[in-house]
């Protein structure tokens, strides 16, 4: 009945080329990826020095302009604040979401919304904050939480989202287990279900803090672009995007060498967190 | 309070109904199960074997539109009264499940201990409660040394014994087990099988199984289910050799099921 059918040479070509093609569009997505990672790594090097992650920027106009430590510390007390208001909130939210929630009205208008906010534009939350925020003057006009408050609305969607996918994985049959054992459902949600996705709430939360982390444009409304380290988060803070930003636009070559030298540093930040996140997502599998 | 023999309570089912959404799972059935009996309940599968017992200490209705009705009384105290608190009928009903279900991120000894801290009970000798249950679970001399290790990482026939242990932790009156050694070999499956032997002397036992052979060895009373309906309950030894039922007659003897 059946008859082994030596591969035809039409077929063989075909499927040659189909490769080819295929590896060639590869290639194409991935060359630009390369071509950055080369850039950032040619130029930003050139800026680092000793003195580099140790001052801050003068604002001198001749000699040397300073580092980024402002920029460094400012970015780290941000998403720091920033990571406190968005991930116990989101993972709230998620909790409700699946534990609660579940396919009711109430959820899934909260899951519509959510999806809604992923999709905004950055920008956008940092005028949210600005005009909520900076121009009512709660608290003084530019200040750091601000800044964190703009990031972790920007956060919120991204943690919740990828914190639903991880509860939703927890097998039922250990809630049922905790429920038959006489457990009422908060305590199975904190002491079983929370517990058991702690490794993936992780590695979301941590992609989520590496997106914020390098965001400008909230920043820019909120907690302004200054010179000076500060660990008041209740005044005009430095951060990393900000800091790029105002230095590229200079017309002055060390002002531009040190905005390459602060987009490395902030892609190495954040290539630590990223790899962190993976670590953690691995060893939670091995366990 | 003195733990004996006499702990156990009988099981009473009154006209009990269950539904998921339109569907008609157990239709009108009534039936007893005796205190330190263990009462099977055979069946083909979707007979609306495990959704019975699953009425019994009301997991049925978590599940999204299943519901129940009539009774199930406790001696005397009817389960699904209107005063009564849905999570203490699960503490007095313990119950094991098909698959084993350890906690993956606790280790035996917590896996144990879950029950006694999920429900907040306080002023337990915690050490003392995890030893007795799995003593009582046939567990402890293969695990006394490793108390710390993960749940997970015992066998699957072990795993099912953690499970019981966890069970009697929380000191249950009455025990169902839903198809329990369904997911392990024959050596655990007889393991499981002799320690419901010993649990019987202190608690009620239901015991759902599609494996006949299984309840002709544990079970004092066997109930036949088909259809939702309960066809008859009578002691095992009649089910197998004279039911009066003709259908029963059939289903144990191999012509469907």
């Amino acid at each position: 009945m059946s008859e082994l059918i030596h591969l035809s040479a039409v077929r063989r070509r075909r499927d040659m080329l189909m490769r080819g093609l295929l590896a060639a569009a590869t290639a194409l997505a991935v060359l630009p990826l390369a071509l950055i990672l080369y850039l950032l790594l040619k130029k930003g090097l050139g800026a680092w020095g000793a003195s580099f992650f140790t001052t801050d920027p003068n604002g001198n106009f001749l000699g040397d302009p300073g580092g980024i430590k402002s920029a460094i510390l400012g970015t780290l007390e941000i998403v720091g604040l920033a990571t406190v208001i968005a991930v116990p909130l989101g993972i709230a939210v998620a909790l409700y979401l699946v534990e609660i929630g579940r396919q009711g009205r109430f959820a899934g208008a909260v899951r519509y919304f959510v999806d809604v906010m992923t999709g905004v534009p950055s920008v956008v939350f940092g005028l949210f904050v600005y005009i909520t925020l900076v121009l009512t003057g709660v608290g003084g006009g530019f200040a750091g939480w601000k800044g964190s408050v703009a990031l972790g609305l920007l956060m919120l969607p991204i943690v919740t989202r990828s914190a639903e996918v991880v509860l939703l994985l927890v097998p039922d049959s250990l809630r049922e287990a905790a429920i038959a054992l006489g457990a009422p459902r908060w305590r199975v949600a904190l002491r079983v279900v929370l517990p058991t996705a702690l490794p993936g709430l992780v590695t979301g939360s941590l992609l989520a803090i590496a997106r914020g982390a390098g965001e400008t444009a909230p920043l820019l409304f909120t907690a302004a672009i200054v010179q000076g380290t500060s660990f008041n988060l209740g005044q005009r803070m430095n951060s990393l995007p900000a800091q790029i930003f105002n230095d590229v636009g200079q017309a002055q070559d060390r002002l531009v060498a040190r905005a390459w030298g602060a987009a490395l540093t902030l892609v190495l930040m954040i290539l630590v967190l990223t790899l962190t996140a993976r670590l953690a997502a691995r060893r939670s599998r091995l366990a | 309070m003195t733990e004996v023999a006499t702990k156990a309570k009988r099981v009473t089912l009154g006209g009990l109904n269950a539904y998921y959404g339109d569907s008609h799972a157990v239709k009108g059935v009534d039936l007893e199960f005796a205190p330190n009996q263990v009462t099977a309940i055979i069946g083909p599968s979707g007979c609306g074997k495990s959704t019975l017992v699953r009425c019994v200490n009301r997991m049925h209705e978590e599940l999204p539109g299943a519901r129940a009705t009539g009774s199930v009384r406790l001696d005397e105290l009817d389960v699904y009264g209107p005063s009564i608190d849905v999570v203490s009928v699960r503490r007095t009903i313990g119950m094991v499940f098909q698959r084993p279900n350890p906690f993956p991120t606790m280790s035996i000894f917590d896996n144990v201990a879950a029950g006694l801290r999920l429900t907040g009970t306080r002023g337990v000798k915690l050490r003392e409660r995890v030893e007795r249950s799995l003593i009582g679970a046939g567990l402890w001399e293969e695990v006394k040394d490793r108390l710390d290790a993960p749940g997970i990482s015992l066998s699957g026939g072990q795993q099912q014994r953690l499970c019981i242990a966890r069970t009697l932790a929380v000191e249950p009156e009455v025990i169902l087990m839903d198809e329990p050694a369904s997911a392990l070999d024959p050596i655990a499956t007889l393991r499981i099988e002799e320690l419901v032997e010993e649990l019987k002397q202190r608690y009620t036992i239901v015991i759902v199984t599609h494996n006949m052979q299984q309840a002709a060895r544990v079970a004092d009373k066997t109930a036949f289910m088909l259809s939702g309906e309960l066809v008859e309950i009578d002691s095992t030894e009649r089910i197998f050799t004279t039911p009066s039922d003709s259908r029963t007659e059939e289903y144990v003897t191999g012509k469907f099921g």
